[in-house]
């Protein structure tokens, strides 16, 4: 057994992990079951978190690698009972179905929003094309993908267009 | 819980090279992405490991003299953001976005990806392209090797015992970087997160600057096209002194003796040789292309 420190969610946490122990693991075990295990093999990305602000797959990642880290879930992105603009979104435009995507989608949409704003990359230049790939780590069985295109461009900022609704390739 | 049978963590390089001599059976584990995936699946080739996830002393993407060295825990994300491999390597980066997805090129590190021996490593036609030398460490010391030769054979690389990889190493030659033309394509069933049904890097030089000018050298490097990543000595050689669409119709023309595409549920043998064709052609033009705007733009200068 070893001990780590990290924090979750922006509160500290003190561990005792099981070396042989993922992320999606120790995550659940302290009650985030927004971490969801798909695949378990890195090919879906619901078990997606952010550690210190870089998208990962929890599934394919030791416990004991966030040792001084800081690990985001979907359950801390609520902040004083309002959902995160992200999250608003998908609610806006209607891109969860049966949800089991849903958690992992929205830490991948963070991530990368929260880089684009980073990088200063202009959300005008930001094409439909550019959100696909970087959402091509997380499958999702339902939506078709059109409403998730249109959630992270209203997180960007883009102005809603009717242009995502009518293609329909598969990130 | 993965099923290792022993993991012992490093924290630092030589403790690793002492780990793994102690440890004969177990293997170094830098992003996991492979071997977390395998253990999932049951192997126990994979259940004795020493952890060398995030060693300082293998991070980190320098220049020296014109070298530029990349740390073998470099993850892909970090190699794609880095400006100095930008310029050195154009190619490698190119070939790192069609790796996976983000979540995984944010944890996958250049040394698994080279390490794991895999006969579809996407970084491996443009390190091979571009002469690369692995900078290795182990129980017996240090060596520098050139790729070209490290993989001997589906999952079987030219590591010794204990021996870790600790840089990659693009020499500079003349030609070297952007003044080669370069270019890396993967044809794969998706165009994310799916492995390569066939992969394939060109780098060219012209005689002089124009696009459809006499071919001075031809690089040319696939990967899946074999039981191991290779260059193309038959198709290079035929390709030199031509004018560049007969160079092309020549390279290609010779191509057969220098892979051996297989038969496997992605891709039929002959299908996989008539990709390699048509991508052999394509990468050849598009590095050509580069090669002659790269010296349009310094003449202007
Ligand atoms: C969903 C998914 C999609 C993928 N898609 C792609 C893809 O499109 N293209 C592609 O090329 N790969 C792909 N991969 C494979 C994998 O992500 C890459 O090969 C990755 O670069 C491996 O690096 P790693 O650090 O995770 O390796 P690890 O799993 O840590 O190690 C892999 C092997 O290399 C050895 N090793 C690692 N580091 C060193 C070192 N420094 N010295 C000596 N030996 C070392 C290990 O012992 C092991 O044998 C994919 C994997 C997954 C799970
Ligand atoms: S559960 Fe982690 S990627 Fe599918
Ligand atoms: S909403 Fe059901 S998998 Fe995405």
């Amino acid at each position: 057994m070893l001990t780590i420190s990290c924090s979750i969610n922006d509160r500290p946490y003190e561990l005792t992990i099981d070396p042989r122990a993922s992320l999606l693991d120790m995550l659940r075990d302290q009650g985030l079951t927004s971490v969801k295990q798909g695949c378990g093999m890195g090919e879906c990305g619901a078990c997606t978190v952010l550690v210190d602000d870089v998208a990962v797959n929890a599934c394919l990642y030791l416990a004991t690698w966030v040792h001084g880290k800081r690990i985001r879930t979907v359950e801390g992105e609520v902040k004083n009972g309002q959902l995160s603009p992200v999250q608003q979104a998908y609610v806006d435009a209607g891109a969860v179905q049966c949800g089991f995507c849903t958690p992992g989608l929205i830490m991948t949409t963070t991530a990368f929003v929260e880089a684009c704003r980073d990088k200063f990359r202009n959300p005008e230049d930001i094409t439909p094309e550019d959100i696909r790939r970087a959402h091509a780590g997380n499958l999702c069985r339902c939506t078709g993908y059109d409403t998730i295109v249109q959630a992270v461009r209203q997180s960007l900022g883009q102005p809603a267009s009717a242009q995502d609704l009518t293609k329909s390739s598969p990130p | 819980m993965y099923a290792f049978e022993s993991y012992h963590r490093a924290q630092s390089l030589t403790e690793a090279v002492e780990l793994l001599a102690a440890n004969p059976f177990a293997r170094p584990m830098a992003g996991g992405t492979d071997i977390l995936v395998r253990l999932r699946e049951g192997h126990k080739d994979y259940a004795k490991i020493v952890d060398i996830h995030g060693l300082p002393e293998l991070e980190g993407i320098t220049e020296d003299r014109g070298e530029l060295r990349i740390g073998s825990g470099t993850t892909f994300a970090v190699l794609m953001a880095s400006p100095l491999a930008a310029r050195l390597a154009p190619v490698l980066i190119e070939a790192a976005g069609w790796v996976a997805g983000p979540q995984i090129r944010n944890t996958a590190t250049i040394g698994g990806n080279i390490c794991n021996g895999s006969a579809c490593a996407d970084s491996a036609a443009p390190l091979l392209i571009l002469n690369a030398h692995l900078d290795l460490i182990g129980p017996e010391g240090k060596r520098m090797i050139p790729l070209r030769g490290f993989h001997l054979g589906p999952g079987r690389v030219e590591l010794r015992q204990g021996e870790i990889l600790r840089s990659v190493r693009v020499k500079p030659e003349p030609g070297q970087g952007q003044g080669l033309g370069t270019a890396y394509v993967k044809y794969s069933m998706r165009q994310a997160m799916d492995i390569a049904t066939i992969g394939c890097g060109a780098g060219v030089r012209l005689r002089d600057g124009r696009p459809d000018g006499i071919v001075d050298e031809l690089r040319l490097a696939f990967t899946v096209a074999a039981p191991t990543p290779v260059r193309c000595p038959s198709a290079e050689a035929a390709a030199m002194g031509l004018p560049l669409n007969e160079a092309i119709q020549a390279a290609v023309a010779a191509l057969e003796q220098d892979v051996s595409p297989r038969t496997s549920w992605r891709a039929a043998g002959d299908f996989r040789m008539h990709i390699i064709r048509t991508l052999a052609g394509r990468m050849i033009r598009t590095a050509a292309e580069r090669f002659a705007m790269h010296v349009a733009k310094h003449v202007a200068k």
